[in-house]
């Protein structure tokens, strides 16, 4: 029966051929830091004939099985659905956020972006409400805590009305649409060179501002949302477009003056306090 | 043990209302005094969690990401059926019903599926009023797309993303619990075992991610949302952390598996492009209604391509066979998903694979870009087309698509009664986690349903029963089987850690799922599921002689975690031999050569085989019990599909 | 009170302050503007040396010019307070970095520019604000021949008048004021100092035309119908002409007086 494992195995070995026989050459900067007590610094790592059809993950997988076999510990990164969904993934690639293509995640990004024989720099998220967890991992829970300090619409589960209830004109259920596709990955935060929050924040903040849904707690959900993305430690908006800009979702930072609006008339104008 | 899934009796429609009725219900002033622990925050455990804690439980949410958001019922895309008839064309619940229990080749309890297409409505009701943005007609209602497998406009989509904005919705919800102080939320928090105390659940042992800490939490009760086990294919369009170890953990202290084999393959993914390939990625499976499926009519034709010295275009209309209309005229490329993947692995087998690796076929879109024009098929699936472009560098205006099956949705799982509890008491599975209202085949548009449904409509009535009946005394954390389940969590993770041979755990994996995908994927038979039952038995045992697992617990150990898991997909695979060898029938995503009608196509057998495959953990390397639990279909015909 | 404290103490408050004091800026640039094209009239300075005197002793003017000082003084002060706040929120910075590819560079370097500016000023007020007030101004004497109009100029040595008056006497039309004008046309004959004022032009253009469009974002008036005019007034208006109008006037006066 130990013939069928060996099949298996020289099956996988013609398999490795196809990775193998990719035909690109590059040299890995990658930032390595064990934890976020120790100081990281950058280490550099061959990765042989890769193929341009592997994506940027998949090609730090090649490097890390290889790693792997030598002992050696492999380079963590947070990734998950890799369809450029989930938000996980995170990775500046050659000083850009989700890499040198606008539009997509790190994980939609394939190796035919890079040139052979090119040195690529991998760093992690910078910015202090994001610690680094493990060399390019980092901690964003600062996003979820301020979803928490308000970034929803208080209806229990049942007892609401019909879903039809309550026409929304389709321009702005777009617009809502348009502020909610957010994934949360914190690109946003990492191209700004003030490492601001303020496209994450405003696009939820935009999404229930703009539903009917979200108004009796539209202008108490902007005071207590702004107050957490104070507190966590984001540096604040310089309008420079760069989040917009490496958004892989495309997020307008029209959502950000949606956002300041907001905010300004609550304090002017409003009863209501965060 | 005798299986008792506790269906109520009456007739259908009555059935969950008058459940509801006779379910215990726990007094409000009490409801704080219990706990409930959560594993998983997708669709079923965020919604789980927050309705339980609007109920004014104390809930403990445990997911592996680093945000509850980032589940893999984001990936999503096309929609989630609700029994709204909003479009006034004949559609109720049950019609619904009906569809989804024949979409499952009548391998799905009648009771459960009623009930779900019953709360279906209540669903969109929620989650319009979380602020959850559907797509929205110019009048300002709501818009609807037909979906596989009805006749019937029901699915409500948000863009191609419809699983993202109905998971932000839940976790909207749950932040705002978490918020009130009823939710605790533990994120990079791994699951590794249940503490079951005198036959009950009562707690979870987990591990810290980031630290490595291995920690136990106490409560009256314990939901596994941990979703399905795809991954045991190795490639999947699963999430790369999705994992079966939660609910296998919850096998072997006893919860029974349902059904392990019934797999869904998706027809419509993008090919693999070498052994480099971490996952699969889907598409629509919209993309059929305008896309004709074909290879080379000839192994000569197919092998040029392969190597590249003619294109599609050049291939001549005489030469190419469009399988899927010559075979099933009256459904032609529209049957359904099983019958689609079946037919391109057969294509593929018989030597007629397009691409470099061969294995693929074309979706090709030239007749409705003639027919519709560029612009116009642009418009219905530029997204998907961009999507395409961006992966495989090829542009499908020009040239066909390559699409190939993948592995997409397990209808398999824990096995859970009428109340959604496994057969450990306190103990409950909800979502892709139990093996479901699906069947052997899942509609599309119906997973989201039904993670929903169980989380916010179901789970908030069922589990007050239990709690009601155990009482509110609290937990007994120092009781000795939390140690012991600690101990034993932490014994394994030394195992692992102590294993230093050559080869690293991801080519276990990547062998494991050549040997699912080769003996237990689209196509099953008993000699190829034997032979594949001592392979993994062999994996097994080399992984746990050989792997190399690096690192030490108490840090962020990437090595480790993956190390956990491919060693319960390994065990998780034999079963799913098991039982995909005890099914001698072909049905759903289950098709077994040795059950074929002339024509070959798959033939169900209900005589025999029209019940739950529960199999019960009986102890390492012992041979696991089947129970079986017989499926009674008062209200539906059973009959075989055609598709001819 | 502690309310509004803690309005313009969060990020964004800090922001409507800059945003607000920006603008109020821009204001005064227009007024400045239209009030210095007078030195391009061909009256040896006496209409700039009219309104010199009255931007600096009409009161409702003098109020709005404390308020300018301030303002000047704030939005340093708060930048200063922001960039350090900036800094802090990524502490430790990327070793590659490739702004260029998402964000203008003007965007990026508003700190830079406006320490430019902020240079310029001080500079620009100690050669002539003060100078004005406190420094040694020549005095000059106009004679307006009111049923010809014609005028005529002479120096003064010293004042026997409070910084500037005018009376009628014989038809004639007696204009004493501090001559603002030939200050300004002797200091621009020092060819560093025409390039320091021409550099600052440059940086206000640079500083203007990410700073009027930004500072409506930042007050959040957001609208696709209106803000490509607020655009092509930042960029237009305040990137190109104001900053030009202003650098011509060394310009000219290095060059053609």
């Amino acid at each position: 029966m130990l013939s069928h494992i060996q099949t298996v195995n020289s099956k996988l070995t013609t398999a490795n051929c196809i990775h193998m026989s990719g035909n690109m050459n590059l040299t890995l900067k990658v930032w390595r830091q064990p934890n976020n007590d120790t100081k990281g610094s950058f280490v550099n790592y061959p990765a042989q004939n890769i193929s341009p059809d592997m994506s940027f993950l998949e090609m730090l997988d090649v490097v890390n099985e290889d790693l792997v076999k030598k002992g050696e510990d492999p380079i963590h990164f947070d990734h998950d659905c890799r369809e450029g969904i989930c938000g996980m993934c995170s990775l500046h690639i050659n000083g850009r956020p989700h890499g040198p293509k606008q539009a997509i995640t790190t994980c939609q990004l394939h190796m035919r972006s890079f040139k052979d024989d090119q040195t690529i720099t991998i760093e992690p998220w910078r910015a202090t409400a994001f610690p680094v967890i493990k060399d390019l991992a980092v901690d964003r829970s600062a996003f979820d805590r301020i979803q928490r300090a308000g970034g929803f619409i208080s209806v229990n589960t049942g007892g609401v009305p019909d879903a039809n209830a309550i026409a929304i004109p389709k321009p702005v259920a777009d617009e809502a649409f348009n502020s909610a596709t957010c994934i949360g990955c914190g690109a946003c935060v990492a191209a700004c060179k003030n490492a601001s929050a303020m496209l994450f924040v405003s696009a939820k903040v935009s999404q229930m501002a703009l539903l009917p849904q979200g108004q009796p707690e539209r202008y108490k959900r902007v005071q207590a949302m702004v107050a957490q993305m104070d507190e966590e430690g984001f540096g604040s908006c310089t309008n420079t477009g760069a989040c917009e800009a490496e958004c892989p979702k495309e997020i307008k930072i029209t959502n950000i003056a949606r956002m300041n609006r907001d905010f300004f008339t609550a304090k002017f104008f409003k009863q209501e306090e965060a | 043990m005798k299986l008792d899934a506790k269906i109520p009796e009456g007739p259908l429609a009555e059935k969950w209302s008058k459940h509801k009725f006779n379910l215990k219900l726990v007094n409000p002033a009490n409801k704080r005094k219990y706990t409930v622990i959560v594993v998983g925050t997708g669709l079923a455990g965020s919604s789980a969690a927050a309705s339980l804690a609007e109920l004014g439980y104390n809930v403990k949410a445990f997911c592996y990401q680093d945000s509850p958001r980032r589940a893999h019922s984001i990936a999503a895309q096309g929609g989630i059926n609700a029994a709204k008839n909003y479009r006034n064309d004949g559609d109720s619940v049950y019609r619904l019903f009906y569809d989804t229990i024949k979409g499952g080749d009548y391998r799905a309890r009648e009771a459960n599926v009623y009930r779900l297409a019953e709360v279906s409505v209540n669903i969109i009701d929620q989650c319009v009023a979380q602020g959850v943005p559907f797509a929205r007609e110019y009048g300002g209602l709501l818009d609807n797309r037909s979906f596989g497998g009805a006749q019937v406009s029901r699915t409500f989509y948000a863009r191609g993303q419809t699983g993202q904005q109905l998971l932000l919705g839940a976790y909207s919800a749950l932040n705002r619990q978490i918020h009130e102080g009823k939710v605790e939320m533990f994120s990079r928090h791994e699951m590794l075992d249940v503490v079951v105390v005198d036959g009950q659940a009562k707690g979870v042992v987990v591990r810290d991610m980031v630290t490595g800490e291995i920690e136990t939490h106490a409560g009256h009760a314990v939901l596994l949302c941990t979703g399905g086990y795809g991954n045991v294919f190795y490639l999947s369009t699963n999430a790369m952390g999705c994992n079966v170890t939660a609910a296998w953990r919850a096998h072997k202290r006893g919860a029974f598996f349902g059904n392990p084999c019934f797999t869904q393959i998706h027809p419509t993914c993008i090919p693999v492009t070498g052994d480099h390939q971490s996952k699969l990625t889907l598409m629509s499976e919209s993309l059929r209604n305008d896309g004709r499926v074909w290879v080379p009519k000839t192994k000569e034709i197919a092998a040029q391509i392969r190597e590249g010295k003619i294109k599609a275009s050049d291939i001549k209309e005489e030469d190419r066979d469009y399988f899927l209309e010559r075979k099933y005229p009256s459904f032609g490329n529209l049957v359904p998903r099983d019958v689609a993947s079946r037919n391109a692995k057969e294509m593929v087998d018989e030597g007629k694979g397009v691409g470099s690796s061969g294995v693929a076929v074309y979706l090709d879109f030239a007749d409705a870009i003639k027919r519709l024009g560029e612009d116009a098929v642009r418009a219905k699936y530029g997204n998907l087309f961009d999507m395409y472009y961006q992966i495989t560098d090829e542009n499908p205006y020009k040239e066909p698509m390559r699409i190939y099956p993948a592995v997409h949705y397990t209808m398999g799982g824990l096995w859970v009664d009428y109340n959604l509890q496994t057969t450990v008491p306190g103990l409950y599975a909800l979502g892709e986690a139990n093996f479901s209202d699906h069947g052997a085949n899942r509609l599309g548009a119906s997973a989201l349903m039904q993670g929903l449904a169980d989380g916010y409509f179901v789970i908030p009535y069922t589990l007050g029963d239990y709690l009601a009946t155990i009482g509110p005394k609290a937990v007994d954390a120092s009781h000795p089987a939390f140690a012991e389940t600690k101990k034993a969590v932490e014994e394994r993770i030394q195992k692992l850690l102590s294993l230093k041979g050559n080869k690293t755990v991801d080519e276990y994996h990547r062998e494991l799922g050549k040997i699912m995908w080769e003996y237990c994927g689209m196509a099953r038979s008993e000699e190829g599921l034997k032979k594949a039952k001592k392979m993994i038995q062999d994996l097994k045992a080399d992984f746990w002689k050989n792997a190399i697992v690096l690192g030490k617990n108490e840090e962020f150990n990437q090595s480790l975690e993956k190390a956990g898991r491919v060693a319960d997909f390994i065990e998780l695979g034999e079963l799913m031999i098991d039982d995909a060898l005890d099914r001698t029938e072909s049905c759903g995503g289950h098709f077994r050569i040795e059950s074929q009608t002339e024509e070959g196509e798959a033939k169900r057998d209900d005589e025999k085989y029209a019940y739950v495959a529960a199999w019960e953990y009986k102890g390492e390397n012992q041979a696991e019990a089947l129970h079986k639990e017989e499926l009674k279909f008062e209200n539906v015909k059973l009959t075989q599909r055609s598709y001819k | 009170m502690s309310k509004l404290k803690n309005t313009f103490s969060s990020s964004l408050g800090k922001k409507l302050i800059m945003a607000l004091t920006g603008l109020f800026l821009c204001t005064f640039l227009v007024v400045h503007l239209i009030g210095n094209l007078q030195l391009f009239k061909a009256d040896g300075g006496k209409a700039f040396n009219d309104y010199a005197y009255f931007m600096t002793h009409f009161t409702p003017i003098k109020v709005v010019s404390y308020l300018l000082y301030t303002s000047i003084i704030v939005h340093a002060l708060y930048a200063l307070m922001l960039t350090l706040a900036n800094r802090k929120a990524r502490p430790v910075s990327y070793g590659a970095y490739a702004g260029s590819a998402n964000s203008p560079w003007t965007s990026r370097n508003m700190g830079i520019l406006g320490t430019v500016l902020l240079v310029f000023i001080v500079v620009h007020m100690s050669n002539f604000w003060y100078e004005y007030h406190w420094g040694k101004v020549p005095f000059v004497e106009y004679r307006t021949d009111l049923t010809t109009g014609q005028t005529t100029q002479t120096e003064l040595a010293a004042a026997d008048f409070k910084d500037y008056v005018k009376y009628i006497d014989n038809g004639v039309e007696i204009t004493r004021a501090k001559d603002l004008y030939a200050t300004t046309a002797f200091a621009f004959q020092t060819w560093w100092l025409v390039a320091l004022y021409v550099l600052g032009m440059a940086a206000l253009s640079f500083h203007l035309i990410h700073g009027f469009s930004s500072a409506f974002q930042t007050l959040g008036w957001d609208h696709k119908k209106y803000v490509p005019l607020i655009k092509m007034i930042g960029i237009w208006g305040f990137g190109v002409l104001i900053p030009l109008a202003f650098a011509a006037m060394p310009l000219y006066f290095f060059f053609c007086i």
